[in-house]
């Protein structure tokens, strides 16, 4: 039991990182963090030596961290940035390109990089709220268009207009601050 | 078969990693990825934010 506490221990600052990196916030990643150590704890036999004991925490804690989305959006509900126009400045009015994107030179040597990280998450930072919760429970949490769509309560076709946005904002911040150096 | 718009294709782009296309959505975007240099750039990078916030978490 004690080689159990203290491996679940052990994993405390990873799963702070990962937590933090959802809910921008030291205290709620905190708080997701605790209860998703006191739920292992509680429950040892639940894990059982089958898997890694970081996937099974981390697959704890992005239970707790949707169980926290969740109170908050109950909370403050985040404003349904209707007006954002979907790029239509890229695009001319046939809906090409204006100005063809280039593509980003060998993006994977980027990912070796501490620096592009911390470009990463200021380009994160820059979205809006409900985009940003939208596109890191799709792509940080891995959760599927229908829990997102649950938990966020939105339709599934303005879900894929959040995801898109994201992305398209992510790419531009990433071109100008990152790439496009 | 429908012809994409750019626009277009970069939201299909994205959709595409979030549900599953149906048929014709996949060969019309196909198709535009072909010849349209600067979609094919943006779906490769849509794809590539996927990777690099998977190693978010070791680098935050």
């Amino acid at each position: 039991m004690d080689d159990f506490r203290s491996g679940v221990e052990q994993q405390r600052p990873y799963l702070l990182r990962y937590a933090s990196v959802q809910l921008r916030d030291r205290d709620a990643a905190e708080d997701a963090v605790q209860e998703t150590l006191l739920a292992a704890l509680a429950n040892p036999a639940a894990f059982g030596g089958r898997s890694n004991l970081r996937t099974w925490l981390t697959g704890i804690l992005k239970h707790k961290i949707v169980d926290h989305l969740r109170r908050a959006g109950r909370e403050s509900p985040l404003a349904g940035e209707e007006d954002t126009d979907d790029f239509d400045a890229l695009f001319d009015a046939r809906g090409h390109w204006r100005d063809a994107p280039v593509a980003w030179a060998d993006p994977d040597a980027s990912l070796e990089q501490r620096q592009f990280f911390a470009a990463l998450e200021d380009c994160l930072a820059r979205l809006p709220a409900k985009t940003a919760r939208t596109f890191l429970m799709r792509e940080h949490l891995g959760c599927g268009t229908d829990e997102i769509c649950k938990e966020l309560g939105v339709t599934p076709t303005h879900c894929w207009v959040l995801l898109y946005r994201a992305r398209m904002a992510l790419r531009e911040c990433l071109q100008t601050h990152w790439f496009g150096r | 078969m429908r012809l994409l718009t750019c626009k277009e294709a970069t939201r299909l782009a994205s959709q595409g990693l979030d549900r599953k296309l149906g048929f014709g959505e996949r060969l019309s975007l196909r198709v535009h990825l072909a010849v349209c240099g600067g979609c094919a750039a943006v779906a490769r990078d849509m794809a590539f934010l996927r990777k690099a916030i998977a190693k978010l978490g070791e680098n935050t």
